[in-house]
């Protein structure tokens, strides 16, 4: 069937199975040609495509139990994010990492060690989760944590697939009194003030920043920066006390056409400016905002991802160290404004230390903006490809669909180590996507 | 909100544990019945944990009267909702040739189904309360080339619902006759289906709780089957016969 990520670009005809257990899975594996997991699709690009052999991991959707005093979750790979917020946050648990979209799987999760608006403070998901259980080359399954297996857990967290099939997962959640985030926005009228923000708001456990990438000169890097907190029960504003987990998730709206590209783009930008004026006006602003709008504001549209019309979006992901951060980044926006290729805005994050022998993060500044692709937008990237290399920065792959394999390697020497534990291992035989063929993993 | 027990036997089917999630999310107990409940122990933590609710495991056969009673008795509760997935495909060609598997196909589409159906109906009737669902199919509406063995199976069932629903009318017993169209489960996996007329599980699951809050008689399972089996009804016999579909 025809199969793409989250950004629909690339489109290929792959072979799609829903195994029901584990046997079922281990006779795929044993099968003999590679083979690629599936969660829910939501990396962008070809992560999580295989020609010949791609196994959706939608049957195994059962949470196993949940230790209420740990709040420890185990649960099968396919499980969704959404529905563990939904059983477990009522009981005062909400995920302890979580990415902008709650439809992901956590084996999705897990594979990619997503990072969210606390990564500069509590790294990625990979450090709350006690363990994996991995079904290799030969169809066992080994549990992998920190303590056993423990090389098959740091290559599987951000391993994108490429270990193994996750089947099962142990995963700590944080307790919160509420469901509410505390918001402070502060305008940032140009780059530097932003990352004056962030280095002002270390403690805040979540920080992101809109940027405006239509913004140049003195004004380049002009953001929108948010700090945010889970609001304590006391805290909390009186008229919100008496729904402390918040109102129910948004309901849905659909976009049911591809729309012409700019729409969405459109949509953003005037809400960035409504933002940054009213807060222009006070410089700051503090706002009690439920969980699912904080987290997921796009979770509310279905199906967005249409609204780029038929050819499809790209995402440019890439993290800079911190020396060469400022400079990065000014060369980046710089080079995306006179680009002009439609892409308004960007998240900027900063990032704290990870763990993990191959995932994205590490101590600095990651940068992260949608573009319809073309032609012109192609080239584009490999020109922000350059930069990013040139100031010894990183791509994120669950981002990623058209990097090359030169580039991947030559900003990431851990990348051929990647491929060789493949080999060695034999998973390389057994496991792989478009993106690790592209890539050379 | 919270409910009565729902029964759901024949528990292992992706149909009956859509139904089973969509009953459990508005707080009703759940009772998985099924010839290897144990397989069921991580559905059963799944549906708790996700709705907080109680979930418990029984051993039942549909092809085992015998056992019936004493299933019923073990139950923690006499359920306010009965529902059956209780079901068997069979192979066409097969039942054709083997008068063995024909009548399996027959009995786990009718005479089970009805057999334990008809035992909580008595005891539904005596206690004055209750409601009684069973999961036929559209392939009951006209016999046809490629399924009559299951389909008559299946139009016996329908009529025997019907029929149930008639004698209890007024009791205070409601009876709620399903007819899905396709479905994507285990049962139809590898089938070319085509997409417009094919449900997901859950949305069964979602239309069997809505139509037992509507006090429903009889729904099809995407509502366009209706008009689909309104119409392959209509077409005379001497037409229908010479057709393939
Ligand atoms: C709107 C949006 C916002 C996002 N925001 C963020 C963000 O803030 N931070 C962030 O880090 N990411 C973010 N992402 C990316 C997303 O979190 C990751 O791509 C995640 O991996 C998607 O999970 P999935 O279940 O959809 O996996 P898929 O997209 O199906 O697969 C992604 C990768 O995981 C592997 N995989 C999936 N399941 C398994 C398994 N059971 N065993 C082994 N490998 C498996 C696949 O092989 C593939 O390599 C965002 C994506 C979207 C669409
Ligand atoms: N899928 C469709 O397109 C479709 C369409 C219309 C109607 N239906 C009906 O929907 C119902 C559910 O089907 P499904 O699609 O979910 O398929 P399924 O998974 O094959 O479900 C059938 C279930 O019936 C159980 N069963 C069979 N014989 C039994 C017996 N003697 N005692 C106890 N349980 C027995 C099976 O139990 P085991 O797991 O132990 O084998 C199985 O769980 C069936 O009645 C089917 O006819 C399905």
């Amino acid at each position: 069937m025809r199969l793409a990520g989250w950004g629909r670009y690339p489109v290929a005809d792959c072979a799609l199975s829903a195994p029901r257990d584990t046997a079922a899975l281990a006779g795929l594996v044993a099968h003999g040609a590679p083979l690629i997991a599936r969660g829910s699709g939501r990396a962008y690009g070809d992560s999580a495509m295989n020609r010949t052999h791609t196994v959706s991991m939608r049957h195994f959707d059962r949470m196993l139990g949940f230790d209420d005093d740990a709040g420890v979750l185990k649960a099968e790979a396919g499980v969704i994010l959404g529905d563990v917020i939904s059983a477990l946050l009522p009981r005062g648990w909400f995920p302890a990492v979580t990415p902008g979209t709650k439809f992901v799987t956590l084996g999705g999760m897990a594979a990619a060690n997503v990072h969210g608006k606390n990564h500069h403070l509590d790294g990625g998901i990979s450090n709350f989760i006690d363990w994996v259980e991995v079904m290799g080359a030969d169809g066992a399954i080994t549990r992998a944590s920190r303590r056993e297996s423990s090389e098959l857990f740091d290559w599987t967290m951000g391993g994108m697939g490429l270990t193994g099939v996750i089947v099962r997962l142990a995963m700590r959640l944080r307790r919160v009194e509420t469901g509410w985030i505390r918001q402070q926005s502060l305008a940032a009228p140009d780059l530097d003030a932003a990352m004056a923000a962030f280095d002002a708001g270390r403690d805040a456990p979540y920080s992101v920043a809109w940027i405006d990438c239509l913004s140049t000169g003195a004004r380049l890097g002009r953001s929108v920066v948010m700090l945010g907190e889970h609001a304590p029960l006391d805290r909390l504003p009186m008229r919100f006390r008496r729904i402390p987990f918040g109102p129910p998730p948004q309901r849905r709206r659909t976009v049911p056409f591809n729309a012409p590209g700019f729409a969405l783009n459109r949509w953003t930008v005037s809400a960035f400016n409504a933002l940054y004026y009213r807060l222009g006006t006070r410089r700051t602003g503090t706002a009690y905002v439920p969980w699912d709008s904080y987290f997921y504001p796009l979770d509310g549209v279905l199906g967005w991802n249409r609204i780029y019309g038929r050819r499809g979006f790209v995402q440019f992901q890439c993290v800079l160290p911190e020396a060469a951060a400022r400079e990065g980044l000014r060369a980046l926006l710089q080079t995306i404004a006179a680009a002009g290729q439609g892409s308004f805005l960007a998240v900027l994050k900063k990032m704290g230390a990870d763990r993990g022998r191959f995932s994205f993060p590490m101590p600095g500044y990651t940068l992260a903006l949608d573009f319809p692709v073309s032609d012109k937008v192609l080239k584009l990237m490999d020109e922000l490809d350059r930069i990013t290399l040139d100031h010894e920065g990183r791509f994120y792959l669950a981002k990623d669909a058209r990097l090359s394999a030169e580039t991947l390697h030559a900003a990431d020497p851990r990348a051929g180590d990647f491929a060789s534990m493949r080999r060695q291992t034999g998973a390389a035989a057994a496991f792989a996507s478009l993106q690790s063929e592209r890539l050379g993993l | 909100m919270s409910g009565g027990a729902v029964l759901v036997l024949g528990a292992r089917s992706d149909i009956g544990l859509a139904i089973a999630h969509a009953f459990a999310a508005e707080g009703h107990a759940i009772q998985l019945a099924a010839r290897n409940p144990g397989t069921l122990e991580p559905a059963r933590t799944d549906l708790a944990l996700r709705h907080g609710v109680e979930v418990t495991l029984h051993r039942f056969d549909a092809l085992d009267p015998a056992g019936h009673e004493t299933f019923l008795d073990s139950l923690p509760a006499l359920p306010e909702i009965a529902v059956c997935t209780v079901g068997f495909m069979g192979d066409q060609a097969e039942s054709e040739t083997d008068m063995a598997a024909a009548r399996l196909v027959m009995r786990s589409n009718f005479e089970g189904p009805a057999g334990i159906l008809g035992l909580i109906a008595n005891r539904f009737e005596a206690r004055g309360s209750g409601t009684i669902v069973g999961i036929s199919s559209v392939a009951g509406d006209r016999g046809r080339a490629t399924n009559y063995v299951y389909g008559s199976a299946k139009a016996g069932f329908s009529a025997w619902l019907s029929g149930l629903r008639n004698r209890l009318a007024g009791t205070g017993i409601h009876v709620l006759t399903v007819k899905p169209g396709f479905v994507a489960t285990a049962m139809t996996e590898g089938m070319d289906l085509p997409a417009r007329l094919t449900a997901e599980p859950d949305a069964v699951g979602r239309a069997v709780l809505r139509a037992v809050r509507a006090r429903r008689n009889v729904i099809y399972v995407k509502p366009v089957w209706w008009l689909v089996m309104a119409v392959i009804r209509a077409i005379p016999e001497a037409i229908f016969k010479k057709m393939r579909i």
